[in-house]
């Protein structure tokens, strides 16, 4: 991908909220999530993950792109900045979020890995069908 | 009535021909066949092919378009150039995945289109693999040739593209007085007709290959375009004599032709087990990474230039686009500059076999200007460089051949049509020297309210987009100017809705 900031703030917003939480609303009955909150835990996942995206990542992940002679983001690196991404999500939401029980690793491991494949396979492809001229103007859907 | 006058153009009359801005009046006087035709797009190359997709996905039928051309089929001269550079059907091209020529969408790429026909599970993986990982621990992944021409072939099929062709050479374009334009084409038998209509797309391609100064001094001279060949001209026989006799071969140029040629030489050289050296030339040594600050570097080593395509990436829908997109003038001449320059894809193959031609010294690499080049002994011809300093000696470099792969390009007016548009029909050159285009590719100052001449590819570099010449160059240029016909209400806007669902008519390959 070869995003623009404005471009790469615009796809994530609407990637999470569309397929991110087409994804979680199917996804979270299945977790093993105290009853009654799980859409609760679920969905202030997703909120972090848009919210710390455009403050926190997008900027910094925008950075590092201007030392690439190219301006563009491979695929690989779509995929593996996803790490620092969980890791800071789960922090924020440990020290925010009060729930029941616990929220276990494994469980917030698995949904927030699923969303981000279901975010990135979309935008390796399917993304540019109803979208047609999104990648050609680095990301930017409006 | 009169009789045409003798013009040296079957047809055209002098009153035609010295007129820039004609009457319907004047051209029926002529006595040629006047064709009434919304749309033409000249050239009949990939520019046209797809340009009559997109207006094709963009609702306007087949029989408002026409493709006014020489050529059987859209990739008939490009594959013509991808022979004589060494690039046979099975052979990959510089392209990325989702650069596809007959997918407007780009989706789903050439690589998973390659993955999901493999019959095998390495073949199924390979491709997606090299695209998850390309340009961090592979290269990238590119297409072969005979998968590109196969699927254009499906698509041309769908469209109903090859309703659209008339054959023939288009060779003038004038404005009309009232709006709109004449375009004159000659047919195979030699008359002429003329189309008349509201829109006209130029894609008339490279106007012809550009030889090096001192090699065309040469062939002239002495008659000799045996030894000193262009790499995109055919050139068989240079391989054939130094797989037969061996010999030494002088190669200039460092760009993905020169590249192609290096492979080709070096594999042939492997295969046979001849003694063939080759010397090659650079007119600018790149040592290292270059580039005016640390956020504009570009990556190279031994003479090359690196870089993945023609451009960098983003120059097609990204920063560097809007850097291109967003000056004017000497900006962006300067930006242009900057970023683009002759470059090669540093593919791992290619890195190990110059390393080992280096090793085992068959391969060896000057750097000068040429001075002169001259015949030599029986079989062998000297190039002479320039001397470092003034008295000294020039060196001289003995080949049985030279292989020029610079890949010059000829000037624009070197195409009568565009030589006729830039005299008669207001259109002027850009600060690069070729055609002046708006961000629509309108080109500037021919407008014939209310028609629009638009032109694309390689005669527009220089304009709002950096690599007009490349597939996905002519998308995007294709793309602008579809858009802009849909402000004129020529053709549909491809909106969200439209855009979905002529996807799924394209996957299904049912007619637009």
């Amino acid at each position: 991908m070869t995003s623009t900031y404005f471009g790469r703030v615009q796809t994530r917003l609407f990637t999470v909220f569309t397929i991110g939480l087409l994804w979680t609303l199917v996804l979270t009955p299945f977790l093993s999530l105290p009853a009654g909150e799980k859409y609760k835990v679920t969905l202030t996942t997703l909120g972090w993950v848009a919210l710390l995206g455009v403050v926190v990542w997008e900027p910094i992940w925008h950075l590092l792109q201007q030392f690439r002679w190219e301006k563009d983001w491979p695929a690989m690196y779509l995929l593996l900045q996803a790490v620092p991404e969980a890791v800071l999500v789960r922090v924020v939401l440990d020290r925010t979020l009060t729930t029941a029980a616990p929220v276990g690793t494994g469980t917030f491991a698995l949904h927030f890995a699923t969303t981000w494949l279901a975010i990135y396979f979309f935008v390796q492809g399917p993304m540019r069908v109803p979208f047609l001229r999104w990648r050609f103007r680095g990301g930017r859907i409006l | 009535m009169s009789a045409p006058a003798s013009t040296g153009r079957a047809g055209l009359n002098d009153g035609l021909l010295h007129t820039s801005v004609w009457t319907d009046e004047l051209v029926a006087s002529s006595g040629l066949p006047v064709i009434d035709m919304p749309f033409v797009t000249v050239g009949g190359g990939l520019g046209s092919f797809v340009m009559v997709d997109y207006l094709r996905i963009a609702g306007v039928p087949a029989g408002h378009m026409r493709t006014l051309t020489v050529l059987d089929h859209p990739w008939q001269n490009y594959e013509y150039l991808l022979s004589a550079s060494q690039v046979t059907r099975e052979k990959r091209i510089r392209s990325d995945s989702s650069s596809c020529l007959d997918n407007i969408w780009g989706f789903p790429g050439y690589a998973v289109r390659e993955s999901f026909g493999a019959r095998s599970v390495p073949g199924f993986i390979a491709p997606l693999w090299n695209v998850l990982t390309e340009n961090v621990l592979c290269d990238y992944w590119t297409p072969k040739s005979g998968q590109v021409f196969r699927s254009m072939q499906r698509e041309a099929d769908r469209i109903g593209y090859w309703g659209t062709l008339d054959m023939g050479r288009a060779h003038i374009t004038r404005r009309r007085h009232g709006g709109g334009y004449f375009t004159v084409l000659t047919r195979p038998d030699g008359n002429d007709v003329i189309y008349r209509s509201s829109f006209v797309h130029l894609a008339v391609g490279y106007p012809g290959l550009a030889y090096l100064p001192d090699l065309v001094e040469y062939r002239n001279r002495y008659g000799d375009s045996h030894r000193v060949v262009n790499a995109y001209e055919p050139h068989e026989h240079v391989y054939e004599e130094l797989n037969r006799r061996g010999g030494t071969v002088i190669v200039r140029g460092a760009g993905i032709v020169a590249s192609q040629v290096l492979d080709r030489l070096i594999s042939d050289r492997d295969r046979l087990g001849t003694d063939v050296s080759i010397v090659h030339l650079f007119r600018t040594f790149v040592e290292g990474a270059h580039g005016p600050s640390r956020f504009l570097r570009r990556r190279g080593e031994h003479g090359w230039a690196y870089q993945g395509f023609n451009w960098p990436k983003s120059t097609w829908g990204g920063q560097d686009r809007n850097r291109v997109l967003r000056a004017e003038g000497e900006a962006r001449e300067k930006w242009l500059r900057t970023l683009g320059g002759t470059t090669t894809p540093r593919r791992k193959r290619w890195q190990r076999m110059l390393e080992r031609g280096r090793r085992q010294g068959f391969y060896r690499m000057y750097v000068g200007e040429v001075q002169e080049v001259v015949p030599g002994p029986v079989g062998a011809v000297v190039t002479r460089l320039k001397p470092g300093t003034a008295g000294a000696a020039p060196v001289q470099l003995e080949s049985n051949f030279v292989i020029d792969a610079t890949g010059l390009e000829a000037d624009i007016a070197e195409h009568t049509l565009l030589a006729d548009l830039l005299q008669h029909s207001g259109a002027e050159r850009n600060l690069l020297g070729r055609l002046d285009v708006d961000p629509q590719f309108e080109v500037r100052g021919t407008r014939a309210e209310p028609g629009r001449l638009y032109a694309v590819g390689a005669a527009t570099l220089g304009g709002y987009l950096a690599g007009v010449d490349t597939f996905l160059g002519l998308q995007i240029a294709a793309l602008e100017v579809c858009d802009d016909l849909a402000r004129q209400g020529f053709c549909r806007f491809i909106g969200v809705r439209r855009s979905i669902s002529q996807w799924w008519k394209w996957a299904l390959a049912r007619t637009p």
